[in-house]
């Protein structure tokens, strides 16, 4: 089987996890990192273990396409709208790990397979991968009225991106709550953490429901989702049994991750990247389907 | 001595925090006017962990912060109304929105070791015209060292006063001093203190600040603030004119304002009890107080072992969801 060629715009913390993941996928095969800083250590990285770079971002990128299949964008919701309108114009799928959202929302727990076919799809946030599973799960029980989660990250574990869109990522969340997680109204929050030794990705999730009680079954899909993530983040676990007060439901979980890059504290990072590759793999099967079926 | 001091009142904003977040607009109103009367030059309105702090984690707001911070502005002839922003919290959008409404001011507020996240957010500060002030909190948890390089970047993004926070009342008046002095050393923007009360130290600490080259100072009346609170305005009035300081302000219209407004909307005392003592000596934040009283009391712990493992685990603002995992690991140790 032939695997789909892929491109890593953005050579800071997520993209170079990103790279380590994408050597593992059965149908997608790592082919370029492209960064702007010829120093940087995503791009030594990627040089070192075979990997085209290229060091003039998209620019350079424009004139390799025939490099990539796939493109994940690790850079920043700023630049992002430029990359991705280069590579759909050329007929790229594009995966969208900044908070920009030009396109539409994906967790993969809750709607992995429903926007295979657009040129661009949305990873939300480190955040949003990690609650809005949890918030569908109560969801499918009984409306959420309101969702608000507070992520908890390790400070070593923000890069300079992560830092200057930090509203984004509270805009971009809250919004994914609410069109994916399924809650009438969202709101999200992030803090960073400095403690030595680093903390691990905490997120707390505060839910207010349409009616009381039904707490069996909430804790029970709970549960299921927590082992639908854990096949493809396998430290994500609920760490505190959920609390119940009237209408109110609070999930507190961690997020250990793989240390592919970044030491296992930075779940943040795994969870992101792994959700992304859960979808680079998706379509790609997609695209292998379709084209055989085009045969 | 005659060098003149900038007081900056918290009572409606570090205050939301002791009253659960319940201030009405008449009480906000009221304190207002109050504050204006005396002629406090700056005092800050928002929910207690900022513009958009209103949340199940930290509680929800009886009354939308913006709807205080109009009644505060319309009250405000004199003083300017500031609101606080922590970044990750309150976006700019919030900003904008209390700016366009009368704010004059803002805190934009980040842990001790984080000031590159607000970058933006000073930025639009100063872009609005308003007085544009940095809070590095959690001041206890660093060294100087590292608490004059995060300055050094508030200032830069154009901050126009930076503040060291004792955030969990944890500082003593010595190091206090080393933090003032070394940022009045390297910065040439104003320096500010805002000190807590849980080891009976926020007035003591407010002095060694100001002796040290503070000229922002923080303070909320009757100390109604989180943890045990701040300093206590009207009494920090008195005393600073007693050491020969100028503040501008009427101490007995200020006295009447704690007493008349602030005093009867209390909900507990501003004591050092048990647990707010137990802020300051583990080094915890000051709004965790009245979640772990609550937590303690539906876990069936003590609320001090909570405080003293948050402590240890060395968490920073906002951390409030933490509280809940700590009281579950204690009932099951």
């Amino acid at each position: 089987m032939t695997k789909l060629k892929v491109g890593i715009i953005g050579s800071g913390n997520i993209g170079t996890d990103l790279m380590y993941k994408i050597e593992r996928s059965p149908v997608l095969e790592m082919s370029v990192m492209v960064g702007i800083d010829p120093t940087s250590d995503g791009l030594k990285r990627a040089k070192d273990r075979g990997y085209k770079i290229i060091t003039n971002g998209i620019d350079g990128l424009a004139k390799r396409l025939d490099l990539v299949d796939i493109v994940y964008d690790a850079t920043s919701a700023y630049a992002h709208q430029k990359n991705s309108d280069v590579l759909t114009a050329a007929g790229k799928k594009v995966i969208d790990l900044t908070p920009a959202a030009i396109g539409p929302f994906t967790v993969p727990p809750v709607n992995l397979k429903e926007h295979l076919e657009k040129s661009n799809v949305n990873m939300v946030t480190c955040g949003g991968q990690a609650t809005i599973p949890i918030i569908h799960a109560i969801n499918r029980i009984v409306q959420v009225e309101y969702a608000e989660i507070v992520a908890t990250i390790a400070s070593k574990s923000a890069g300079p991106g992560t830092r200057a869109n930090i509203d984004e990522f509270t805009s971009t969340t809250s919004k994914a709550i609410e069109v994916v997680g399924g809650a009438k109204k969202g709101k999200a929050i992030i803090l960073l953490n400095p403690a030595e030794p680093p903390i691990i990705m905490r997120d707390a999730v505060h839910a207010l429901v349409e009616e009381e009680g039904h707490e069996e079954a909430i804790r029970n899909s709970i549960q299921n989702m927590v082992v639908e993530v854990q096949s493809y983040v396998p430290g994500y676990t609920v760490k505190v049994d959920p609390i119940f007060e009237g209408k109110r439901v609070s999930v507190f979980l961690e997020v250990n991750g793989a240390a592919d890059y970044l030491p296992a504290y930075a779940g943040n990072l795994d969870i992101m990247t792994a959700a992304a590759v859960q979808v680079g793999n998706e379509m790609a099967r997609h695209f292998m389907r379709e084209k055989e079926a085009a045969k | 001595m005659s060098q003149s001091l900038n007081i900056l009142d918290v009572s409606l904003r570090d205050g939301s925090h002791s009253v659960r977040h319940s201030f009405t607009v008449e009480q906000v109103r009221a304190a207002a006017k109050g504050l204006n009367a005396a002629g406090v030059r700056y005092f800050e309105v928002t929910h207690g962990d900022g513009l958009g702090g209103s949340s199940l984690q930290y509680g929800l707001s009886k009354v939308d912060e913006l709807k205080l911070i109009e009644a505060a502005v319309e009250e405000a002839t004199f003083s300017e109304v500031s609101v606080l922003l922590i970044p990750g919290i309150g976006t700019k959008q919030d900003l904008q929105a209390a700016a366009s409404i009368g704010a004059k001011m803002v805190r934009v507020a980040t842990h001790v070791t984080e000031a590159d996240v607000a970058a933006q957010h000073i930025g639009l500060g100063r872009e609005l015209g308003l007085k544009t002030v940095g809070f590095l909190m959690m001041a206890h948890m660093t060294p100087v060292e590292k608490i004059v390089e995060q300055a050094k970047l508030f200032e830069s993004y154009g901050a126009e006063v930076v503040y060291v926070t004792d955030s969990a009342g944890a500082l003593l008046p010595h190091e206090v001093t080393a933090r003032v002095a070394a940022l009045k050393d390297t910065l040439q923007c104003d320096i500010g203190f805002h000190a807590h009360n849980n080891l009976s130290m926020a007035l003591a600490n407010t002095i060694a600040a100001i002796e040290a080259g503070a000229n922002y100072i923080d303070g909320s009346l009757r100390a109604l603030g989180a943890g045990a609170g701040n300093t206590q305005t009207e009494v920090m009035v008195a005393v600073l004119e007693k050491l020969g300081y100028q503040t501008g302000i009427d101490l007995y219209k200020l006295m009447d304002v704690a007493n008349e407004v602030i005093a009867p909307l209390m909900q507990q005392p501003q004591e050092i009890s048990g647990s707010s003592l137990v802020l300051g000596y583990a080094g915890v934040y000051s709004s965790f107080l009245l979640h772990a009283q609550k937590a303690a009391q539906q876990f069936g712990v003590d609320e001090r072992d909570i405080l003293m493992e948050l402590g240890q685990r060395k968490t920073v603002g906002g951390q409030e969801d933490l509280i809940y995992e700590v009281a579950q690991q204690l009932v099951k140790a």
